[in-house]
């Protein structure tokens, strides 16, 4: 029973089924930061699966690429998340209408 | 056999600890379960044979990304339960899962279709941190060069955004404070 790019796939689907119900559900930024690097995990195995089996190795510099986006993502986003924690004292998405959008 | 049962071994502890992580109302338990969680999908890039992603994976998510998530969570009030939205769950999955769907039908069409090349094939005599290293700064140079000025800019706006001793930081003043600036006006450190 050997493994193929399918199983792969299918697992990489579910943690991005996983992961956009995290974004969907969650009202507190934090946990929805947390939703976002599990979307950005999916896609980083759905890459890392289809490079080997393909037998390129495009799909490991993407996935580099990826890891570092994620990188500074957190350093910015969890930086503006305490300028406004400190500002306001609460991280709900619902209040943050400041800009009447 | 044993690629099997590592594969279906860590598939399982893998969508576990991220269904903690998205379900549960605790921070802290979110938190721990995804490190875990992403210890276990570098089982898949060794399983893989992606040794050097897998040994990157573990090092930036869970040296770096939840060091920074547990320095940030030390701002936050984390023994209070968060509130969820009261969105109806079926709509949510059935969301979740047709935006799935469309991803992998993204990934698979080029396959099917076999409309595609291995431009940099995977050698055999080569180790993998060998052969990333060549692709990466042969053909990959530029985009890696960007995305170290990426990292560095990251790094500087965290800096500024989050930064102690910035008393006089233009994100922590009322609107008011930043008008009155220009008059010598002494605005109150610290917001909350």
């Amino acid at each position: 029973m050997a493994i193929t790019l399918t199983h792969y796939l299918v697992l990489a689907s579910v943690l991005f089924v996983i992961g956009l119900i995290g974004v969907m559900r969650r009202k507190n930024l934090l946990m929805l930061f947390f939703a976002t690097e599990i979307l950005l995990n999916a896609t980083n195995i759905a890459f890392a699966a289809i490079s080997h089996y393909i037998g390129d190795l495009s799909g490991q510099m993407f996935a580099f690429f990826i890891i570092a986006i994620a990188a500074s993502e957190v350093a910015i986003g969890l930086g503006l998340l305490i300028v406004w924690y400190k500002r306001t004292g609460k991280i709900d998405l619902d209040q943050m209408n400041s800009m009447r959008g | 056999m044993f690629e099997a049962i590592a594969f279906y071994l860590f598939a399982a502890l893998t969508i576990v600890m991220f269904t903690i992580t998205v379900m549960t109302s605790q921070a802290l338990y979110a938190l721990t379960a995804m490190a875990a969680g992403m210890i276990f999908i570098s089982a898949f890039f060794f399983l893989l044979g992606a040794d050097f992603l897998g040994v990157i994976q573990i090092i930036v998510y869970t040296g770096a990304v939840m060091a920074l998530y547990a320095f940030g969570m030390m701002f936050f009030d984390t023994t209070r339960n968060v509130v969820e939205k009261g969105t109806n769950p079926q709509i949510v999955f059935v969301l979740g899962v047709l935006a799935a769907v469309m991803v992998v039908t993204i990934f698979v069409a080029p396959i099917v279709s076999n409309n595609i090349q291995a431009l940099y094939p995977i050698q055999e005599n080569i180790g993998n941190s060998q052969a990333v290293g060549m692709v990466l700064f042969t053909k990959y140079l530029v985009p890696f060069e960007l995305a170290a000025v990426m990292l560095l800019v990251a790094m500087i706006g965290g800096i500024v955004l989050a930064g102690k001793k910035m008393d006089k930081s233009l994100t922590l003043m009322k609107e008011e404070e930043i008008g009155g600036l220009d008059e010598g006006f002494e605005p109150e450190a610290g917001g909350h």
